[in-house]
């Protein structure tokens, strides 16, 4: 692409200026671990790469950026599933590895002040010794940083009980791309002005470069029991999870997987699932005994009530974790069973979830490829496994086309096209589905008012009109082109 | 219970206001003017814009328009043992779904089970040019795009004339107790902290010259908790926690005084102001009643304890109510505010000084 500011050569020559040679990275073997985040289907080389150790250094980056107009990525670790973290093939790959320092773990206020290449689990476990940790619990936890959790918005298996990341975030400092650095929030529990702290989280890197997070501590709960319940029929499981909300219930986890990703999981972990039933439903409760104790009573006489072949309860910690086990296994245990896995991340209101998983059933057999589930039952967070095999020609393509058909048919229902893993790249043309020209021109308009060269992480989250367009031509949702005022090519 | 759908004429009107490049007031019940002020221009009422569009317990999510009435929502709610988790003030019997929403305003429990805006999971706004938006949904989880949704909660209806809100809902918890201890603020403080690390099931915690805790949960769980706390406990009435969320505590009645709110860690040191004090959300929410602070002294106690500070009630129309947000996020406020009401005729004025 032509460049209307500085050259590769003159960039790096002021890059050096204020970074040190190690902290730049510009050699097609240097940038090869750069090219693609967790959605490895798209790679690309990044123009330059760059970790920064210092604030000052990141806004002169930005700064410099900013004046030579070069598009800016910024990423974690880079495990996003959506390529919200992907480079681009003119633009800076801005990396924060070296943001890594836990700032403050403040027992009192219960907050801890991080990096943003901080790990998430990481927090909990310098919070550990003070009794607290940090509720949000994405998969990816053990790797995933803060700042990309920030980004993301990331969930996790606790966030009906605890919420997602916005919820549990209390401050935000980030440099727009001018090198201004702002505060978003605060350190108590409402920032002054606009809730920006709110559009921060979940902007997938288009508003700004997160330097440093707060985060709000939660105490560590005293005791945590499960209940595994298996059923005959998803839709009595589904009955169950309505029930057990129904009867005043807020379960700390709430999950469900249907009988493929059952067995699936079972070959791969030996968790002692009951593989004969059409779904299971694990059900925890966590907090002080007495709490969990009674909690737990009223979840097994609603599962009970609801018709539940089965339901066992963990005895120990040993018996809970072997329970969840298979639960955080199902990714990879679906991986075993097929070449290759492509996972969708839809919500969907949960009293939709029995005719959901009747149409994803019938659309799996259109595509001849099958489908698992697995779902956060809880806050109707589905994530359909779609298996095929990449080395089969038009296979990927055919996978892909199936997992638009689930998410267009998520918006159908009222849900929406990501639940938890974000738009990046790989959601563009859903978001045309859920959403109208007025809707994503005043996203244009918000993003004009963070970054009106349109510099930071261009090309992810919100697509282009003309991009709606294209898609458009393909795609009739409701009988109805959604954007019959565009000219169609 | 009323049900229309006015959103047509709403949308209509402002989009007429545009084109005239005349300011519109957005009014519903009143009841938070004392709070927000009055924008300029002519009033556009969302009273008659009412009804709960979509109601399912068993998803904990509700959807009403904005010109219904909270005790409303709150009534249909209590029906089927649920609540606003964030414990909305009314001030008033007025009180509309939109201003709640729009004030961001929320109560004793907050703390504990989250704010309006962590409640917020979607809505349908009329932004500046008249256009009907929709944003988020009616789902938990939803990373589509960016969150304007929250942003409308406490923006004062600045950014966008608020339809429809869906938020999640809470179920209300079985048992609930309040336990009372005569105690200075420092103990009262020391307290505090060790019971916000403790895992108890805390849905309360205030000190007005006695420290107050509330807790809720299953009967076994709160009254194992009153338990382990022990020591010289009195029960109160609940009723406690409602004139705080109010303000019909007796704190609250000297009417020519100033009241300061305080937004910070919950266990800051503040330095020394003149007035009286109130103590609520654990430390986390502090008010200030006197005649005397001296609006700059009270905004920088609160910036330098990492929160901030407004004044929430004065009799003073001339008074100083906003600490002037730093000059690049003032001047980013000032962008937003043009991204979505370019014409700048909603609720013009509101955030005068602040940016």
């Amino acid at each position: 692409m032509e460049r209307r500011g500085a050259g590769r050569t003159e960039f790096l020559r002021e890059l050096r200026s204020f970074l040190p040679e190690a902290a730049i990275l510009s050699e097609p073997e240097d940038l090869k671990p750069f090219e693609c985040d967790a959605l490895s289907a798209y790679t690309v080389l990044p123009w330059l790469a760059v970790l920064p150790d210092t604030i000052e250094q990141v806004r002169m980056v930005l700064r410099l950026s900013h004046e030579h107009e070069v598009p800016v990525v910024a990423r974690g670790a880079g495990t996003g599933l959506s390529g919200g973290a992907s480079p681009v093939a003119n633009g800076v790959l801005l990396s924060l590895a070296k943001f890594n320092r836990i700032l403050e773990i403040d027992p009192a206020n219960r907050i801890a002040r991080v990096q943003p290449g901080v790990r998430n689990l990481a927090i909990s476990e310098a919070a550990a010794p003070f009794g607290l940790y940090y509720a949000p619990d994405p998969s990816s936890q053990v790797a995933c940083t803060i700042g990309g959790n920030v980004a993301e918005n990331s969930g996790g298996v606790h966030c009906l009980k605890y919420g997602l990341t916005v919820h549990n975030v209390l401050q935000v400092t980030l440099l727009t791309i001018e090198g201004e650095l702002l505060t978003l929030g605060s350190l108590g529990l409402d920032g002054p002005g606009y809730d920006l702290l709110a559009v921060a989280n979940g902007s997938e890197g288009l508003l700004g470069v997160i330097v440093e997070v707060a985060v709000k501590l939660l105490p560590l709960p005293e005791t945590a029991r499960t209940l595994l319940a298996a059923f005959d029929s998803v839709e009595a499981a589904g009955e169950a999870v309505a029930g057990l909300i129904g009867a005043g219930l807020l379960p700390a986890g709430l999950e469900m997987m249907d009988n493929l990703t059952l067995r699936a999981t079972e070959a791969f972990v030996h968790a002692g699932y009951p593989v004969e039933a059409a779904a299971v439903v694990l059900c925890e409760s966590d907090g002080m005994a007495e709490q969990v104790e009674a909690e737990i009573a009223k979840a097994r006489a609603v599962l009970a009530t609801h018709g539940a072949a089965e339901v066992r309860e963990s005895r120990d910690e040993a018996e809970r974790r072997k329970f969840w086990a298979g639960r955080k296994a199902a990714f990879p245990a679906v991986g075993r069973i097929a070449a290759d896995y492509y996972c969708i991340d839809g919500t969907i209101p949960r009293r939709r979830l029995a005719e959901v998983l009747g149409r994803i059933g019938e659309l799996s057999d259109r595509y001849g490829l099958a489908v698992g589930n697995v779902f956060h039952a809880g806050d109707g967070n589905l994530h359909p496994l779609i298996l095929y095999d990449a080395s089969h020609p038009g296979e990927l393509e055919r996978a892909e086309a199936l997992g638009e058909e689930i998410l267009t048919l998520c918006v159908e229902v009222g849900g929406t096209v990501t639940g938890e893993h974000g738009v990046g790249i790989e959601k563009l043309n859903p978001m045309c589905i859920q959403f109208g020209v007025p809707e994503l021109r005043q996203f244009y308009a918000l993003k004009a008012a963070f970054d009106a060269k349109g510099l930071l992480n261009p090309g992810k989250a919100v697509p282009t009109l003309a991009r709606c367009a294209e898609f458009g031509q393909v795609h009739v949702h409701g009988g109805r082109l959604r954007h019959p005022e565009l000219e169609r090519f | 219970m009323r049900s229309q759908d006015d959103s047509e004429y709403l949308a209509g009107q402002v989009s007429e206001a545009c084109a005239r490049g005349e300011p519109l007031r957005i009014q519903g019940g009143g009841s938070k003017r004392f709070y927000a002020g009055s924008g300029e221009g002519r009033a556009l009422s969302t009273l008659a814009h009412t009804g709960i569009v979509h109601y399912e317990p068993t998803e904990l999510v509700l959807t009403a328009r904005s010109g219904t009435p909270l005790a409303e929502i709150e009534a249909v709610l209590a029906e089927s043992g649920q609540m606003l988790g964030f414990e909305p003030p009314h001030f008033g019997p007025g009180a509309t779904w939109g201003g709640t929403v729009a004030c961001g305003l929320s109560g004793p429990r907050r703390p504990w089970a989250g704010s309006v805006r962590d409640a917020v999971l979607g809505c349908r706004i009329v932004n500046g040019r008249g256009e009907m938006l929709a944003f988020g949904g009616q789902v938990m989880k939803n990373v589509a795009g960016f969150d304007v949704s929250r942003l409308m909660s406490g923006a004062l209806g600045t950014l966008g004339l608020l339809l429809e809100i869906s938020v999640k809902v809470l179920p209300k918890p079985e048992c609930e107790t309040t336990l009372c201890f005569e105690c200075s603020f420092a103990e009262g403080r020391e307290r505090m902290i060790r019971w916000g690390r403790s895992g108890l099931p805390v849905t309360g915690m205030a000190w007005d010259g006695r420290l107050y805790l509330r807790l809720a949960g299953p009967e076994q769980a709160v009254s194992a908790a009153a338990r382990r706390i022990g020591g010289d406990v009195q029960e109160v009435a609940g009723a406690f926690w409602s004139g705080l969320r109010e303000q019909t505590h007796g704190f609250f009645s000297t009417a020519d005084d100033d009241l300061w709110r305080l937004s910070v860690p919950p266990a800051a040191r503040l330095g020394e102001l003149p007035g009286a004090w109130l103590i609520d959300w654990g430390g986390a929410q502090r008010w200030l009643r006197g005649a005397e602070a001296d609006p700059s002294a009270v905004f920088a106690t609160a910036r330098s304890a990492g929160g901030h500070a407004r004044l929430f009630r004065t009799e003073n129309s001339a008074a100083v109510r906003l600490d002037p947000l730093p000059p690049p996020l003032a001047a980013l406020h000032r962008r937003l505010k043009a991204a979505f009401d370019p014409a700048e005729i909603l609720n013009r004025g509101l955030w005068q000084e602040a940016f």
